[in-house]
């Protein structure tokens, strides 16, 4: 297959959603079913295009990096730089092809169960709208050469999230949570913009491979390294917030509103990978430093929302607190250096965590259907301890959900088994190399820990007797809509599909495809290279799969000796640990802290802000004016009785006054003055004071009345008679008016001529 | 470029003279004609426009140099000689378009086009009302085609007057008060822009072509020409004092129209009681007035100045985006509400201006033209609801997205536009001003990115107190947008869709003038200070 035929291809996968969107948006009204078999076509050719063109790309451009460029903005010919341009375009490497088809597979296999999930919703048709315009949205993120368009489709995808979270805007928790997850988004989108300004600034590009070959070459942002690293964690910002890191990762759980195909999709499988995605892609330019710290906040994520998530009910938040989980461990995975690894958990975690979600799904569907058949609307279909029992009723939904289980707890066989062992042996190589020995500890333990609530989930749900006798008969399966993604996602979560070495990812395709790049810093900052890494990690496999093995195999035994063989109490557990529980159950009272500093702060400041514009502001401009008529009207005219404004204005003009006053009577005054002379002097310097302050008091218009008004009686009919003509141009007469300004414009044209 | 012999720049600036005196004649009982004769026209103008921007030699620089001008019109205007006290007076009658205004006048035809649609449903006194339209239409397109700075002067004022009465008569409950403000606040502005003239007035002489001798001149091109400034003179030299005194008194004269903080309070008190089709044309192209002033004039006239004063224009930029976007975040009035965030998005055009590079400059002049067309959606948009509703407070309404879903959805459009999503227009010029400004400000403008947040959050805020949740019974009955509504906001519609994703159609028309604005403001200036 040629280049260009890849290229050609790979454009038409990434705008034939964006097709569907505006078909849908526009004419979902007037098509048959809504257009729901228009908007999963053209996602199944989407598919059928990607998997061309992974074939294509692997089998006859290996080592390529496949790009097309165009110009899209220019700017001529720029004083101090030359003709600069805004070029756009795409690319394709494996790391590209690989992301084509594991986003189009999901959307794919979510838009297909979706058709079933979704039957009978209000706005069913503009759901498949927003699925289209999601997909077009992540495969920019995907297919893109440069920073401006990822960070377009970034903000994009954003938009499909919060459109699709508040799908059932009618709820307020829905709005809001929709809100919260653009906002919290945009708070890490500014850090990565500002990363892309200080590349920008510099290079004057926003090309990859026109960055990262100018930071080979020894140039660097200001010339400094820190702010090198700082360019790293800023663009890594942006995937705290896409990929819900810590601590900006409060907004996925509250996604969950959404429908739950679309937490499959968006909140699991793709959107949140995207910042995953964005590490991998700048992987090369980030310096040591700036990796330390995206192991740290990768380990932190996977540790905090470990734990959160075994203090859950709802079986949306256990897998959305797993979700947060197992980015931070992608995340990690990238930081310390283990590159394929990350990305491998990416891709496995995709198609496992998807599964997990639409079987999540299926069983909500099924509970949904037994409560409101039962007519009981006050049972949450969500919360597992309404559960169990389900095995029988559900048993394509139960048998997938627990492959999914023992892929993301790592059991043999598994494809999460490949890829989180290889994660953990990178933690040790890491810590071999430099020492950071906490974080191999939080792998294996959130490891443990993973394996420990996700079979809690199991247990509870499918196992054991369910709650309710009657509510069991009316639970049936899912229709065959979502049933058939669930047997795909759960044949993709075997070891087959990655590497035929169910202990050893390193011999599959994936590796050879994706290898870790070499970095393009300066030696100096730079992390350990490919191969004192590939030497460290030689020792460690080892001892990882052994370790990684066992804690997951206590995580399990814990799991069925508390919840399924009841040996151990998990209420008593709890109990004991009572403050530890609660702090665990309200999610280490992120929301709550948030919402006393940041959002309280904001608005609060917002306020001050507004009453400062209104009062202090607009309150000069209000007052100048004010005075100016107390200087013209007089004080009586200008405010009512009592007012505090003219207290203020007495005291002052009666201050000023005696200070004018005093002037002139130290002005006439002799250097030795006779007590004649100082009776005199200060009888006209309070005549002078008490007549200034008259004129304050009564104002000058005030003055023109009593006084001069009453000498010439005359200018008072004058004015008077301005005062009249004045008083009829403002009632309105809008043709008076016209009349001078026509006359003025006649005059504007005979001057012309 | 002429048509029946009289230049396109005469038609354009002139044809709603015409309009508001045919308007005039037509018996008041004659709604239809009253209705019809200023679209006519204003639709005219558009066609006008739109033959000057696909006629437009985007090659061409201008900005200083009458060679780069295109559509110029040069006749003397007033010459009257030995005039106590100023001696010769020379006006011209001097017109002519770069890259900096032809958005301008482009926006201006538009946003006047679709204010009239809006104005149609007026009930008090059309007639005059549509006259006073037409007048301010003359007003604002004559500000952005004059190269002489008196004729500058004299469109700059003549949009002042209609602008008065518009919200005076035609406003909501407090329209006296808040016209009163507008005019004072303006006027204020505008004898500080006069000082200003006289001040250049007499520092610059030109040679009379015809007869050889010395003459002052009002010529914006000749005042840009730091050899044309008598030696002596108030203005002459480099760097002076009296050329910064200058630049302020210049500065803020515009700045009160841009607004700048904190000359910013008329704006929310003339937006609120404005009709709807005032706002529009208010936001959409009044405020453009005053950055559009300081890029044609206070930046090539002093760029030393300019140069000097950069860092303080930037702050004053940082101030305008957050403070603005704040004071939007509290209030409960809709109208209020877009009103400040008018303050906030100026702000990123001085942030553009303040970059002082053609990146951000391109941003600015972009932003100008994008949060015309934006906010002229966000006012229809608010001016549909209170047309039905009668209220404009935030939290009176709910649901608003089942009972009105057109009108939801190009609201949504319009909302996510202001908070600068990609794909709509404001993201590029957003974008651009941001990163143009982060190479000479670097800590002001990470700072002005908090803005970006803050936008999101309080347009989602709003959207959601309105249009999300249960739908409120209250509004039940309220009927959808529409034909004539839609009609005015479609096209806007669709321009922000267009130059969001494809914006080199309008920035090619930009850059060889701005390119060679920032030459010229950058060498203008051997004793800069740009840190």
């Amino acid at each position: 297959m040629s280049q260009e035929t890849i290229l050609q291809l790979s454009t038409v996968i990434l705008l034939l959603p964006l097709l569907g969107f505006i078909l849908l948006i526009f004419f979902n009204k007037r098509l048959p079913r809504q257009g729901d078999w228009l908007g999963t076509g053209i996602l199944f050719l989407c598919l059928l295009l990607s998997v061309i063109v992974l074939a294509g790309k692997l089998g006859s451009h290996h080592d390529e990096v496949l790009q097309f460029k165009f110009t899209w903005v220019d700017w001529g010919n720029v004083p101090g730089i030359g003709p600069l341009k805004l070029e756009l375009g795409i690319m394709v490497d494996n790391l590209v092809a690989i992301m084509l088809v594991v986003v189009t597979i999901v959307s794919s296999l979510v838009h297909l169960f979706s058709i079933g999930y979704m039957h009978g919703d209000v706005r069913y048709g503009r759901y498949f709208a927003y699925l289209g315009v999601f997909t077009f949205s992540m495969l920019g993120i995907v297919v893109t050469n440069n920073f401006f368009m990822m960070y377009v489709s970034w903000e994009l995808v954003g938009l499909s999230s919060y459109l699709l979270i508040g799908h059932w805007f009618e709820k307020k928790s829905a709005s809001d949570a929709a809100n919260k997850a653009f906002i919290v988004n945009r708070i890490g989108d500014i850090g990565m913009f500002t990363g892309i300004m200080i590349l920008f600034a510099n290079f004057q590009t926003f090309t990859f491979d026109d960055i990262f070959a100018a930071i080979q070459s020894g140039t660097i942002p200001f010339g400094s390294e820190p702010w090198l690293t700082a360019a790293g964690i800023l663009i890594f910002a942006g995937a705290v917030g896409k990929s819900a890191q810590f601590p900006l990762h409060v907004w996925l759980p509250d996604a969950m509103e959404g429908p739950t195909p679309v937490s499959a999709l968006i909140h699991a499988a793709t959107m949140v990978a995207a910042g995953v995605y964005l590490i991998a892609r700048t992987f090369t330019m980030m310096t040591a430093d700036a990796l330390i710290v995206i192991t740290y906040i990768g380990a932190i994520t996977a540790f905090i929302a470990a734990t959160i998530a075994i203090a859950q009910n709802d079986i949306k938040k256990v897998l959305a607190y797993s979700t947060v989980s197992q980015l931070g461990y992608m995340v990690m995975g990238l930081g310390v250096g283990a590159f394929t690894a990350g990305f491998f958990h990416l891709t496995t975690h995709a198609m496992f965590k998807a599964g997990l979600f639409l079987a999540s799904g299926s069983v909500i569907h099924a509970m949904h259907h037994a409560l409101h058949h039962a007519g009981d609307h006050h049972t949450d279909p969500q919360d597992i301890r309404f559960m169990g029992g389900l095995r029988s009723k559900m048993p394509i939904t139960f048998w997938t959900f627990l492959i999914f289980t023992l892929a993301i707890s790592g059991v043999p066989f598994t494809s999460g088994f490949l890829s989180k062992d290889e994660i953990l042996a990178g933690t040790l190589a890491f810590s071999s190399l430099n020492g950071h020995a906490i974080i191999p500890i939080i792998g294996f333990f959130v490891a443990g820990l993973t394996a420990f609530y996700m079979f809690r989930i199991v247990i509870l749900t499918f196992l054991g007797e369910h709650k309710d006798a009657h509510r069991i008969q009316e639970i049936h399966e899912s229709p065959f809509t979502m049933t058939v993604p669930l047997m795909v996602f759960a044949a993709l979560s075997f070891f087959a599909f990655y590497s035929f070495d169910p202990f050893g990812a390193s011999s599959g395709w994936f590796y050879a495809a994706v290898p870790r790049p070499e970095s393009v810093v300066p030696g100096t900052v730079a992390a350990p290279g490919v191969a004192a890494f590939e030497e460290a990690l030689h020792h460690s496999h080892s001892l990882a799969m052994i370790l990684s093995l066992t804690v997951a195999g206590i995580g399990i035994l814990a799991a069925f000796g508390t919840y399924y063989w009841k040996k151990i109490s998990a209420d008593a557990v709890a109990d004991r640990l009572k403050p530890l529980h609660t702090f665990l159950m309200n999610k280490w009272y992120f929301d709550e802290l948030y919402e006393a500093t940041a959002v309280n702060g904001t608005k609060g400041l917002a306020r001050a802000y507004a009453w400062f514009d209104d009062r202090v502001i607009d309150g000069i401009v209000n007052g100048v004016g004010s005075w100016t008529r107390a200087l013209t009207l007089g004080t009586s005219r200008n405010w009512e009785e009592g007012s505090l404004g003219a207290v203020f204005y007495k005291a002052i003009s009666a201050g000023l006054s005696i200070y004018i006053g005093w002037l002139v009577t130290s002005a006439l005054m002799s250097p030795e003055p006779a007590f004649g002379e100082m009776l005199w002097n200060g009888i006209l310097g309070l005549a002078t004071a008490g007549l200034t302050f008259f004129l304050f008091f009564v104002g000058v218009g005030g003055f023109d009345n009593k006084i001069v008004d009453g000498l010439v009686n005359a200018v008072a009919y004058l004015a008077g008679f301005f005062g009249l003509i004045s008083r009829r141009l403002q009632t309105g007469k809008v043709q008076t008016y016209l009349v001078f300004v026509i006359f003025g414009v006649m005059v504007f044209f005979l001057w012309f001529r | 470029m002429e048509l029946l012999g009289i230049g396109i720049l005469t038609w354009i600036t002139f044809l709603p003279i015409i309009g508001m005196v045919a308007v005039l004649i037509v018996p008041k009982e004659n709604q239809s004609a009253v209705k019809w004769l200023p679209l006519a026209i204003t639709g005219v103008q558009v066609v006008l426009a739109a033959m000057i921007f696909f006629n437009f030699d985007k090659g061409m620089t201008g900005i200083n140099t009458l060679e780069g001008m295109q559509f110029v019109e040069k006749a003397t205007w007033i010459d009257i000689k030995g005039v106590p006290w100023f001696g010769r007076i020379v006006v011209e009658y001097f017109m002519g378009i770069d890259g900096l205004s032809v958005s301008m006048v482009l926006l201006t035809a538009l946003i006047c086009f679709i204010a009239v649609i809006a104005s149609w449903n007026i009930d008090k006194s059309l007639k005059g009302y549509m006259a006073m339209l037409l007048l301010l239409d003359t007003g604002m397109m004559g500000v952005f085609v004059a190269l002489d700075f008196f004729l500058f002067y004299v469109f700059w004022e003549v949009m002042l007057l209609p602008m008065y009465f518009l919200i005076g008569v035609w406003g909501g409950p407090r329209r006296e008060y808040a016209a009163i403000k507008f005019f004072l606040y303006t006027l204020l502005g505008s004898v500080l822009i006069l000082l200003a003239i006289i001040a250049l007035y007499f520092s610059v002489t030109v040679l009379d072509p015809s007869t050889g001798e010395k003459m002052y001149t009002f010529n914006m091109l000749a005042m840009m020409d730091p050899a044309n400034f008598e030696p002596g003179s108030l203005l002459a030299g480099v760097g002076t004092q009296w050329r910064y005194i200058a630049y302020i008194a210049l500065f803020i004269g515009f700045a009160i129209k841009v607004p700048i903080f904190p000359f910013h309070t008329w704006l929310p008190d003339a937006h609120v009681e404005a009709p709807t089709a005032i706002s529009v044309i208010l936001a959409g192209v009044l405020l453009k007035m005053g950055t559009y002033g300081i890029l044609r004039i206070s930046f090539p006239i002093f760029p030393d100045a300019a140069n000097y004063f950069v860092v303080p224009l930037a702050i004053l930029a940082l101030i305008n985006i957050v403070y603005g976007a704040l004071c939007a975040m509290a209030q409960k009035d809709l109208k209020k509400l877009i009103a400040y965030s008018s303050v906030s998005h100026m702000g990123v055009v001085l942030l553009g201006m303040a970059a002082m590079n053609t990146q951000g400059m391109v941003g600015a002049v972009f932003q100008m033209f994008n949060h015309g067309t934006i906010t002229a959606m966000l006012f229809l948009i608010v001016g549909v609801l209170y047309d039905r509703a009668h209220t404009r407070e935030i939290d009176a309404f709910g649901g608003l997205a089942i009972t009105m879903p057109k009108y939801t959805g190009i609201m949504t459009v319009a909302f996510f536009a202001a908070l600068g999503l990609p794909g709509l227009s404001g993201f590029i010029s957003e974008a651009f001003s941001f990163l143009g400004a982060f190479q000479t400000h670097r800590v002001i403008t990470i700072l002005s990115t908090s803005g970006i947040v803050l936008t999101a959050a309080y347009m989602l805020w709003a959207l959601q107190r309105i249009f999300l949740g249960q739908p409120n019974e209250k509004w039940a009955g309220l009927p959808d947008i529409n034909g004539r509504e839609l009609s005015a906001l479609v096209p806007l519609a669709v321009i922000v869709i267009v130059l969001g994703v494809y914006p080199g159609l309008m920035i090619d028309v930009l850059t060889s003038s701005l390119n060679h604005l920032v030459e010229v403001v950058k060498t203008g200036a051997p004793m800069a200070l740009v840190p």
